[in-house]
C-alpha cells in the first residue's frame, strides 16, 4: 500500500542530519519498546511482515510526526489489542484486567538467545527455476493495492534490468495477512536515475530493488 | 538490566511503554529477562565493530573476499556475526568507478548482527525519501564528495536481503593487520554515506 511508509522519492522533507556520537539508543523507554516487540512477536499472532503491515496501517499524519520507536509502540500496543492480548482499558489504565490469550507461547530470555542468534531465515526450498534472467528487462506492476506489499511507488510501473537472482523467498504480500507464505523468486531489479525520475535526475545513478516473481512482467 | 529508578517522573512515552510492560509481564506473555537480554545485546553487544572487522578481513586476506563473493552469509557467519536482520546477506565493492549506498525507502531494514541497530537519520523521513532520487545531494550532507564519472548505486531493502557496503580501503595502509584496517572502518562508510577514515600520517 502507498501508505506513510512508501517515502522513497518524496519531496519536502528536508536535509538529513547525522548526528555525532550518536547513543544506540536515545531514552529508556526506547529500550523497552525494542523488547517488547521482539518479545510480543514470539506469541506467533503475527509475523515480521504483519508487523511491518501494521506501522505502514498508522495514520500518515501521526506515522510522519513520529518517532520510530513511538511508531513501532504504537503498531505493537494495535496489534496486541487485535489479537486480544490486551484491551484499551488496560493501555489506558496500566494494569491487567483480564487474562491474555497465548501465555503458553511466551520466551524465555534462554530461547530468545537463539532465536536472536539464528534470526528468522525467508529462504525456502525453490520449486520449479526462475522465469527471469540476468539481463533480462522487466517492468514492476504498477498495481496499487491497500495491502501490504514490498513494491515502492517509485518504481511501480517501470522497467528495470533484472541484475541478480536473490534466492526463492517468502512472498511477505501474502505472508503479512495470514495467506501463507507462498515463497516464489526474488530478484534484485536495477532502474537508472532518468527512468525513475525524469530529465532532472542526478547523472550516473542508479537504484536497485529486491523484487518478487510476481512484482514482474518481461517487457 | 534497565533502569527502573525514576517510576515518580514519567513522561508520556515512558508511561506508555511502563504501562504496556506491566500488562505483557504480568500476564505472563513477556519473559522480564528476555526483554532485559534483547537491551543488553543490541546496546552493548552487536554493533558496527562486526562489520568493521567484515570488512578489514575482506581487505586483507583474499581468500575471505573471494568466500564473500560468493556467499556473504556464510562468510559473514563464519566469523561468528549471524541471527536476526542478517539472515541473508550481500556484500557490495566500492571501486573508484562505483560507489555504493543502501537504504529502505519502506521501512528501517539495516543488516543488525553485522552494523546493530540503525541510527535515527537512517529511519528518517530525510534520508529515505532522498538516498534513492538524489544520493549525490545526501551524500554531500554528509560531508562526501565524489569524483566526477562515479556512478552512484542505491540499493533500497525491500525484501529480507541485507546489504553491507565495503568501502574502499585507504591508501598508504599496505601491510596492516587487521586489527589496524578495522579502526578505519566507519559504520557509515558500511552504509555508503561515508568513506574509510585516512590513516594518520
Amino acid at each position: 500500500m502507498n501508505g506513510p511508509q512508501d517515502m522513497g522519492g518524496r519531496a519536502g522533507f528536508g536535509p538529513v542530519e547525522p548526528e555525532v556520537d550518536e547513543p544506540v539508543f536515545h531514552a529508556e523507554w526506547e529500550k523497552t519498546a525494542l523488547g517488547l516487540t521482539l518479545c510480543a512477536g514470539a506469541l506467533g499472532h503475527w509475523n515480521l511482515d504483519g508487523s511491518r503491515h501494521a506501522r505502514e496501517c498508522l495514520p500518515p499524519a501521526k506515522y510522519l510526526t513520529s518517532s520510530y520507536y513511538d511508531i513501532w509502540l504504537t503498531a505493537l500496543e494495535n496489534l496486541l489489542v487485535e489479537h486480544g492480548e490486551v484491551t484499551r482499558e488496560e493501555l489506558a489504565r496500566g494494569e491487567v484486567l483480564q487474562p491474555g490469550v497465548r501465555p503458553e507461547r511466551m520466551m524465555p530470555a534462554e530461547k530468545m538467545m537463539g532465536v536472536l542468534k539464528t534470526g528468522g531465515p525467508v529462504d525456502r526450498s525453490a520449486q520449479g527455476e526462475p522465469a527471469f534472467a540476468v539481463g533480462d528487462r522487466v517492468r514492476l506492476s504498477g498495481d496499487q493495492v491497500t495491502t501490504h506489499t514490498r513494491r515502492p511507488t517509485y518504481a511501480m510501473g517501470k522497467v528495470g534490468t533484472v541484475t541478480g537472482i536473490r534466492g526463492y523467498h517468502v512472498y511477505p504480500d501474502t505472508a503479512a495477512h495470514g495467506h501463507g507464505e507462498q515463497p516464489c523468486w526474488l530478484y534484485g531489479v536495477t532502474f537508472d536515475g532518468q527512468t525513475l525520475w525524469g530529465t532532472g535526475a542526478e547523472p550516473d545513478t542508479e537504484v536497485t530493488i529486491d523484487a518478487f516473481e510476481r512484482y514482474l512482467s518481461h517487457v | 538490566m534497565h533502569d527502573h529508578s525514576h517510576d515518580n517522573d514519567l513522561g508520556p512515552m515512558e508511561a506508555r511503554v511502563r504501562a504496556l510492560e506491566t500488562i505483557l509481564v504480568g500476564k505472563g506473555l513477556v519473559d522480564p529477562a528476555a526483554v532485559d537480554l534483547i537491551i543488553d545485546t543490541y546496546e552493548n553487544k552487536v554493533g558496527p565493530r562486526n562489520g568493521a572487522q567484515v570488512v578489514a578481513r575482506a581487505w586483507s586476506d583474499p581468500a575471505f573476499a573471494q568466500a564473500l563473493r560468493d556467499d556473504a552469509t556464510t562468510a559473514i557467519e563464519s566469523m561468528g556475526f549471524a541471527g536476526r536482520q542478517a539472515e541473508h546477506m550481500e556484500v557490495l565493492w566500492n571501486t573508484p568507478d562505483v560507489h555504493n549506498m543502501v537504504v529502505c525507502t519502506l521501512c528501517s531494514c539495516y543488516p543488525w548482527a553485522v552494523l546493530g541497530l540503525p541510527p535515527v537519520w537512517y529511519k528518517s523521513a530525510p534520508y529515505r525519501s532522498r538516498a534513492v532520487s538524489e544520493p549525490r545531494k545526501v551524500l554531500s550532507e554528509f560531508g562526501v564528495t565524489l569524483p566526477e564519472g562515479t556512478k552512484v548505486k542505491v540499493w533500497d531493502s525491500t525484501a529480507e536481503v541485507r546489504y553491507l557496503v565495503i568501502p574502499m580501503r585507504p591508501e598508504g595502509t599496505e601491510g596492516w593487520s587487521a586489527e589496524a584496517l578495522a579502526d578505519l572502518v566507519t559504520r557509515d562508510s558500511m552504509i555508503g554515506t561515508g568513506l574509510a577514515k585516512e590513516p594518520v600520517a
